[in-house]
């Protein structure tokens, strides 16, 4: 009995020993700054006496979270990133699609260099493939426009388009190998039975393909969804070469905005109604399919 | 042949961009402008190097050396860390894995913004903003090195051998050092991989947490030259070299380590 309860106590022990070096850190640095915005988001801070009085911070329930839903720069920030994901990440994942089945087809030569080709991308930094397009498109330093094509990529609308253009650019390729493997991992069984009866390679890639990868699909577009809702890198960088970026451009610039000038408790409200937003599409989102593949 | 056409197309908008970058890096600030973007005229590589490095006291060479303190330390300490975690999660059953597992999984749908911001009031309480252990810290917790580890400790380290260690007498942690990190061994080599990578390109981090220039990461760095540009065209060069240089080292990792980023992509696929 008492030999019994020393082996459980030690075995506590070897999973505290084991489990603690990362869920400390974790707690820390990942689980407590998120329950302290969510704290600070309830907070007011006034100034009490006058211009020159002391700063008192109180609770202030949802005052900060109705700032922020009055706010027309956060509605506006807000829409961007929500349009651009609508768009930029189906059209992103449509594209890496085609690639992965181009490439799974047996007749193509050079499939080596074409996988590598298509993932180097994503080992540039996001600073640095901003600079590289931003470049690139600014008519004042593009090879593009001094060839004749006279376009404004970084002027009036196009420059949403041009950021979701280097967002596509960067993770294009490495969605179209996650793809490929997920591809390859399909018997080949199932493709030849098909054949037999005479499908076509369309038609196998429709009816076969697409379905079997279909998990995939779905898991690496959300987390190309929660990448585009939390957009920063690249609109800052933009926002270095044309005026047509707004230091509110998106959500998390806001946030940051606000944080810049002492706002922290608008500039947490704002991060948690982003979070609240990314896990209620994520989540919409995963429903929506599994109803309809139901159904 | 229609196919192969398509593929070297994507492959044309992949690669020329980059193509573009290593061209203009060897280009004389007055050519660069002015000459075909993506076509060579005259090498100036070594020149351009040189304005690079000597730019500013030599600031960029210490960015770079910061870079690599912050991504060779934090990644070499987010896989150990997570090589623990995620083994003890695949090969001990106890009370409240999952939850901990769903956890992990969890918070990468969370916002940096949310983790960073109320990081930066504490640390600045802490007394550590502007200071490496303001980056170092929060990169050393890496929840996909745990998803990840997790599933290589799964696949590569049979349970029999375990228990066989267990029945000589080894303690847990030994059988731990000795037996299963060398048998996950090329499986956290793709968790430091991914981990180094991420801290490489981290943005928002060192924007919030750093102020003197001494402490910038290459990648931030060119963002704030990027910034003094539209001033001083001459700095406008120093950006794509910069950019060329800090992007070269990945690059060539990857290029050496497919074997390593080919399996973490793999596995990121499956759910």
């Amino acid at each position: 009995m008492a030999e019994r309860s020393f082996r459980r106590q030690r075995g506590r022990l070897v999973g505290l020993g084991f489990l603690s070096p990362f869920f400390v850190p974790f707690v820390l640095f990942y689980i407590g700054p998120v329950v302290y915005a969510a704290v600070q988001s309830t907070e007011v801070t006034q100034r009490v006496g006058g211009i020159f009085g002391t700063e008192v911070t109180r609770f202030g329930g949802v005052t900060q979270y109705a700032a922020v839903l009055t706010s027309g720069d956060f509605w506006s920030s807000l829409s961007r990133v929500v349009l651009l994901a609508a768009v930029q990440v189906p059209v992103m994942g449509a594209v890496a699609l085609l690639l992965a089945l181009l490439l799974d087809s047996p007749r193509v030569k050079l499939g080596r260099f074409f996988r590598l080709a298509y993932f180097l991308p994503f080992a540039v930094p996001g600073v640095v493939a901003a600079i590289m397009w931003g470049t690139l498109l600014d008519p004042n330093t593009s090879p593009i426009y001094q060839a004749g094509l006279h376009v404004d990529f970084l002027g009036g609308s196009l420059v949403l388009p041009s950021i979701g253009n280097v967002a596509s650019w960067t993770f294009a390729g490495s969605n179209a190998i996650i793809f490929l493997a997920a591809l390859k991992a399909v018997p080949p069984q199932l493709f030849e039975a098909a054949r037999i009866d005479g499908a076509g390679d369309l038609r196998i890639a429709w009816s076969i393909k697409i379905p079997l990868v279909r998990p995939t699909i779905i898991f690496t577009g959300i987390l190309n969804m929660i990448g585009v809702l939390q957009l920063i890198t690249e609109p800052m960088i933009f926002r270095t070469i044309t005026s047509e970026v707004t230091s509110g451009y998106t959500p998390n610039m806001l946030a940051y905005n606000a944080a810049s000038t002492n706002q922290y408790q608008y500039a947490a409200a704002v991060s948690v109604t982003l979070a609240v937003i990314t896990f209620a599409a994520s989540f919409g989102f995963l429903r929506l399919l599994q109803r309809r593949s139901e159904g | 042949m229609i196919v192969c056409v398509i593929l070297a197309v994507f492959a044309g908008y992949f690669l020329l961009p980059l193509w573009w970058l290593g061209v203009t890096a060897t280009k004389r600030q007055g050519d660069f402008a002015t000459t075909n973007g993506f076509w060579f005229s005259g090498f100036h590589l070594v020149e351009n190097l040189r304005a690079l490095f000597g730019y500013g006291d030599g600031i960029f060479a210490r960015w770079l050396l910061n870079s690599a303190i912050y991504a060779g330390v934090g990644a070499l300490a987010a896989t150990v860390l997570s090589s623990m975690t995620g083994y003890y999660l695949a090969k001990f059953s106890f009370r409240g894995r999952s939850f901990l597992f769903s956890i992990v999984l969890g918070s990468v749908m969370v916002p940096s913004t949310v983790l960073a911001l109320p990081l930066f009031l504490v640390f600045s309480k802490a007394h550590l903003v502007d200071t490496y252990w303001a980056v170092l810290l929060p990169s050393i917790v890496s929840p996909f090195g745990v998803y990840l580890s997790r599933i290589f400790a799964d696949s590569s380290v049979p349970t029999e051998i375990i228990e066989a260690a267990r029945v000589d007498g080894a303690g847990e942690f030994r059988i731990f050092t000795t037996i299963a990190q060398r048998l996950m061994l090329p499986g956290l080599a793709t968790v430091y991989l991914f981990g180094f990578v991420a801290i490489w390109n981290s943005f928002f981090l060192p924007l919030l947490m750093l102020q003197s220039q001494d402490l910038y990461p290459a990648t931030f760095g060119l963002y704030a030259w990027k910034g003094q540009a539209q001033m001083d065209p001459h700095v406008q060069l120093l950006v794509v070299i910069g950019s060329f240089v800090a992007t070269a080292p990945l690059m060539a990792a990857f290029l050496a380590l497919q074997r390593y980023w080919r399996a973490g992509l793999t596995l990121g696929a499956l759910d």
